[in-house]
């Protein structure tokens, strides 16, 4: 049992680690507003942060009606410190360039619409509700960076390099999406989550078919960092949340 | 801005400028349900009134956004209005939902309006008045093959995606090879 337990039952961890990834993304695309490389790409990255946003509002929502400690949606995300952020490591790594930008929602996309997918039969109502809800902007995620991957990997020499070594680099973070805890293991047992025993191979087969049509390896597999599940995250997350909860902890309960 | 004008033997206060709120609609006014309770079916000829904030010459009722209007006497307020958003990040959502509040308050109906997410809200939903309306507005509503996309201005399929998000969330953009002018596509999903 971790530190998490105690604070919230299985199904609001696992509910904040749902709300959690997309808020974490979804902040790290913002950090792309006023510097993606065209127009075009920066509307489209902004409005794919909309979209995760939107989908973090419904878990915490639910989070939050659940448990009346959490407050509300403003409060759950910018009071809790990062110790309390249970997003997946892969999540809040830097943007990096656009190809490591590419290459991490990529990945994240695939495993996120496979869970979704599940989560759509899911015996908890609300969980089915939100994931049915969600699949249908994930899918259209997954095929644009899908279609990047296959631009950069299939395009010059340098967007092919670039393509590479971001999937090189961020591979160390995809073994945590496959693993489960107690939290998980009670939850599917109950029907309610999603088995990641059977999403891994799913997810494998479709990035080895991307990535080899992108004319990409697939990098090896080798040590996988684990922790953001369970709030033990890497340098970068804090900076980020500083600068997102800057604003509302010294105005609480500031609306705009 | 009022002022003071010769009314008759008297002067009179008159408005020079109505004031108007620009993107609020008042359109509530149009049928009044003061002193009567009104039939379900009114309520949502009513709500058909409201125009979408980013494509006004759609109704929330158009786009399917409102799905179900119910009366209760039994409760308070009498009506609840369930309606779900079209895009979870759809920063729309909350504005519409305070629009049909006020639509329907200033025709004399207090309601609760309720968001629901079950079932997700497709582009399917979008009535044919509706898409009717967004082609008339050049922009191409939802289609079941991007193959057969056609550019709203001169019909031409040689059209090319620009962009797989557009204007909004629920919108990417396109441009027509033919007569070189951009439009806008609703997204299918």
């Amino acid at each position: 049992m971790n530190q998490i337990d105690k604070n919230h039952d299985a199904l609001n961890t696992y509910l904040l680690r749902m709300a959690d990834n997309d808020l974490v993304l979804g902040q790290r695309l913002c950090e792309w507003c006023a510097n993606a490389p065209v127009l075009e790409e920066e509307t489209a990255l902004m409005n794919t942060s909309l979209d995760l946003f939107g989908q973090a509002r419904n878990w915490l929502n639910y989070a939050v009606e659940r448990d009346a400690e959490l407050q509300d949606c403003d409060a759950a995300t910018m009071l809790r410190d990062e110790r309390h952020y249970l997003n997946l490591l892969i999540c809040e790594q830097p943007n990096g360039n656009f190809a490591d930008t590419i290459a991490r929602h990529y990945l994240f996309d695939v495993w996120h619409r496979l869970t979704l997918e599940a989560l759509c039969n899911s015996a908890d109502e609300t969980v089915a509700a939100i994931a049915a809800k969600s699949i249908l902007e994930v899918r259209y995620h997954e095929q644009r960076h899908r279609n990047w991957v296959l631009r950069l990997g299939d395009g010059t020499a340098e967007s092919h390099a670039k393509i590479q070594t971001a999937m090189d680099d961020i591979w160390t973070f995809v073994g945590e999406m496959f693993t489960q805890d107690a939290v998980d293991l009670q939850l599917v047992a109950a029907g309610i989550a999603a088995d990641q025993a059977v999403i891994e191979s799913q997810w494998r087969d479709t990035v080895a078919a991307t990535l080899a049509e992108a004319t990409l390896t697939l990098p090896a597999d080798g040590y996988h960092q684990l922790g953001g599940k369970q709030g033990e995250h890497t340098e970068s997350l804090g900076l980020m949340l500083a600068e997102m909860q800057s604003l509302y902890r010294a105005h609480p309960g500031a609306v705009w | 801005m009022r002022t003071l004008v010769p009314f008759g033997n008297s002067m009179k206060h008159i408005d020079l400028f109505t004031p108007i709120e620009l993107i609020g609609t008042d359109r509530g006014r149009e049928i009044d349900f003061h002193g009567r309770t009104p039939a379900v079916d009114e309520v949502w000829e009513l709500l058909d009134l409201v125009p979408d904030p980013e494509i006004p010459v759609v109704s929330v009722v158009d786009l399917g956004i409102v799905r179900d209007v119910r009366h209760a006497p039994e409760q308070q307020p009498e009506w609840q209005v369930d309606i779900t958003p079209t895009y979870s990040g759809c920063p729309a959502t909350d504005f519409i939902a305070s629009e049909i509040e006020r639509a329907l308050q200033r025709a004399g109906i207090a309601a609760k309006i309720k968001t629901v997410l079950a079932p997700a809200w497709s582009s399917t939903w979008i009535s044919a008045k509706g898409r009717k309306a967004m082609l008339d507005s050049n922009i191409v509503p939802p289609v079941h093959d991007l193959n057969s996309l056609t550019c709203p201005h001169c019909g031409s399929g040689d059209v090319h995606m620009k962009n797989q998000f557009g204007s909004t969330a629920c919108k990417a953009l396109y441009t027509c090879h033919a007569c070189a002018e951009p439009f806008d596509y609703f997204k299918t999903i």
